[in-house]
């Protein structure tokens, strides 16, 4: 837990950082009408830092050991994660509905251990029906590729 | 006055169009509520991009339907599953659950479904009355006055959260910067892009709050071992109106946790310390207090009333002075923006039709939304009993969908994923995430209220304490932002102990 407050208060930190340098980049005073662009984010990143610093202070005198993360619990956050990552790159080439029947196709099989039948019902229902909510009721396109191109969407 | 532009407003709100737009946003939100992963703020925000097409009034009706069908969503896992939805609900599973389990599930849900309506119902009532007041006065203020309500909205993040103060206001400042990327408006500079056309755009708001609420949520229970064990329901309506005969017995409890809900609701974040202050005093002022989180009607009134008067104050602020006071509320208030209307007190002079329409469509979706609780309790509760491994990738995709369809933009996605992740490790290290969203909503409001004021004053801070009403507000603002410095010195003085959680 301390090792990760540490390292998320040190990044914030090198954000406050960034953000003094654009803002001292833009002009943090005054300009021919009123406060310059930099005037606001410069404040903002000065009090990042302040704040950091003293957490970073609090998290260093802290004696907690208590993990961030237990070991078997990472596990299943990152079984959710990178299929969820896998699904938006594939999301730009192959669209959104086709993307989602895959994922949700592949998850069900392979974290619930579902039957086939109940697999191929979910990921494709659920997506159709999407389709058809999205694309048809509300007329909100969302990222499509070359199935639906093929067949006139 | 009042009650004929409330009557204006019925005759808005109980069009057939607009009640199906209730039925369909409570019972929207009902499922919503239930689902992990899905709160009323994200589920708002997913929904956002459907009502662009739709009237203003239907559209704000369709949300705020959707914010009380999850406020009751809530109360369903709380007591049945003993899974708090949202923080609010975390005192209604101290007696609800063990109500619950003791066979006596539809007493507790119907205690809480009642609550919750009077609590709401009160708050409506004082809204219906004080609103246009409010707006009367904020029709006055000029910038300094509205950056100094702005502070004392944050203040309230710091001084009343109860979480780590310094990380408070750490969120606060990250929601602020990031509203700060892209085009400045008033410049025409671009900030903090260094170069990058994806960055231009800026963060959206709505994203945020789908990443930040949904995927990080998601990744939260996944990691705490998402076991759904359900009680049953044990709901019909003998039980209902059995457990009615019981409930005018606390009628103390219920005024006392509407009152305790609405005054601390209008202040942001203020609906979870009403639900468990509510349910302190409760105890305290109880002849059993020994009964308490063993499955006390009681137990389960207090918090529920109290949350429920809550969330709808802090639609008071919203509609009156254009200041959100949830998650939930800033969401709506983005959609205000894209509707094309002026949040603000102007609203009640502009769109009165849009104001009292949605004033009282609070009365008739509450209305409606606890008879549909009420009556499909089972079917709601039936949603949890829907495999992990369908409903994850089930809900990664809608929020994938809702991210797409604020700009058509495959980089909202990726964003909607970094927002998850960032989600999950800060509410793990406890940087409370509701003031981060208010701030990105209100980051550009805020910025051009302290410019115009510096203008005013040419350059001068002295404006905000020199103006009665901005010097008023500032010093209440400066007073909770020492608050949390004060408060350990203040108990040293008394010899009071310190609390032990505030160690760190």
């Amino acid at each position: 837990m301390r090792v990760a407050d540490l390292v998320t208060a040190s990044a914030l930190l090198l954000l406050g950082g960034v953000v003094v340098y654009d803002a001292a980049r833009l002009g943090i005073g005054w300009g021919t009408d009123g406060p310059k662009s930099g005037f606001f984010p410069f404040w903002l990143g000065v009090l990042l830092i302040v704040m950091c610093a003293a957490i970073l202070v609090q998290a260093a005198r802290s004696g907690a050991a208590r993990p961030f993360v237990r070991r078997e619990s990472i596990g299943p956050v990152l079984k959710v994660l990178w299929p969820a990552v896998a699904t938006v790159v594939l999301m730009q080439w192959i669209g959104l509905y086709l993307a989602s029947v895959l994922y949700t196709g592949f998850y069900m099989r392979w974290i619930g251990r579902h039957s086939w039948l109940a697999v191929v019902a979910v990921a494709v229902g659920f997506p159709l029906a999407a389709f058809f909510m999205f694309e048809k009721w509300f007329l909100v396109p969302m990222p499509k590729g070359p199935l639906e191109a093929w067949l006139g969407y | 006055m009042g009650l004929e532009n409330l009557l204006l407003g019925f005759q808005i709100a109980i069009t057939p169009y607009n009640l199906l737009v209730a039925v369909v946003g409570i019972t929207l939100g009902t499922v919503i509520g239930v689902l992990p992963g899905l709160g009323g703020a994200n589920g708002v925000a997913i929904l956002l991009p459907l009502t662009f097409t739709m009237p203003p009034t239907s559209a704000i009706i369709l949300l705020t339907s959707i914010y009380w069908g999850a406020l009751f969503g809530g109360a369903i896992t709380s007591i049945l599953f003993n899974i708090p939805g949202e923080p609010w609900s975390v005192a209604t599973t101290f007696d609800g659950y063990p109500m619950a389990r003791q066979g006596q599930g539809g007493q507790a849900l119907t205690a809480a479904f009642t609550s919750s309506f009077v609590g709401a119902f009160f708050s409506i009532v004082l809204i219906t009355f004080f609103a246009p007041v409010l707006a009367e006065i904020a029709l006055r203020f000029g910038p300094p006055e509205f950056f100094a309500i702005q502070l004392l909205t944050f203040s309230s993040f710091v001084g009343l959260g109860g979480g780590n103060p310094i990380k408070s206001l750490v969120s606060i400042l990250l929601g602020f910067i990031l509203a700060s990327v892209g085009l400045d408006i008033v410049t025409g500079q671009l900030r903090l892009t260094f170069g990058f056309v994806d960055l231009m755009k800026g963060f959206d708001f709505i994203v945020a709050v789908i990443g930040l609420f949904g995927v990080g949520e998601i990744l939260l229970s996944v990691e705490e071992g998402l076991r759904f064990r359900s009680e049953r329901t044990g709901m019909n309506l003998r039980v209902v109106f059995e457990t009615w005969r019981v409930l005018p017995r606390y009628a103390r409890t219920f005024v006392r946790g509407a009152v305790i809900g609405f005054w601390m609701g209008f202040k942001p974040g203020g609906a979870t310390p009403a639900s468990f202050m509510s349910y302190a005093f409760t105890k305290r002022l109880s002849k059993h207090p020994e009964r308490f989180g063993k499955g006390e009607l009681e137990g389960v009134v207090a918090p529920e009333t109290a949350a429920h008067a809550a969330g709808v104050a802090a639609m008071l602020p919203m509609i009156t002075l254009g200041i959100p006071g949830s998650p939930t509320a800033a969401v709506m208030l983005g959609g205000l923006i894209i509707w094309g209307l002026q949040p603000g007190p102007m609203l009640f002079k502009d769109n009165p039709d849009f104001v009292w329409g949605l004033i009282a469509s609070m009365y008739t979706g509450n209305i409606i939304g606890v008879l549909i609780v009420l009556a499909f309790v089972p079917l709601f509760a039936a949603i949890l009993k829907i495999p992990f491994a369908i409903l994850t990738p089930v809900i990664v995709v809608v929020c994938a969908i809702g991210s797409y369809a604020v700009h058509s933009s495959m980089i909202d996605i990726w964003y909607m994923l970094i927002f998850g992740v960032v989600g999950y490790v800060f509410k793990k290290l406890d940087y409370p995430l509701a003031p981060l969203v208010l701030a990105l909503v209100l980051g550009d409001l805020a910025e051009n209220a302290l410019r115009q004021s510096l203008i005013m004053s040419q350059g001068s801070l002295a404006i905000f304490v020199t103006r009665p009403i901005s010097g008023v507000i500032t010093a209440a603002a400066v007073f909770f932002f020492v608050l949390p410095v004060l408060t350990p010195w203040w108990r040293r003085r008394r010899g009071l102990p310190q609390p032990s959680s505030h160690a760190a």
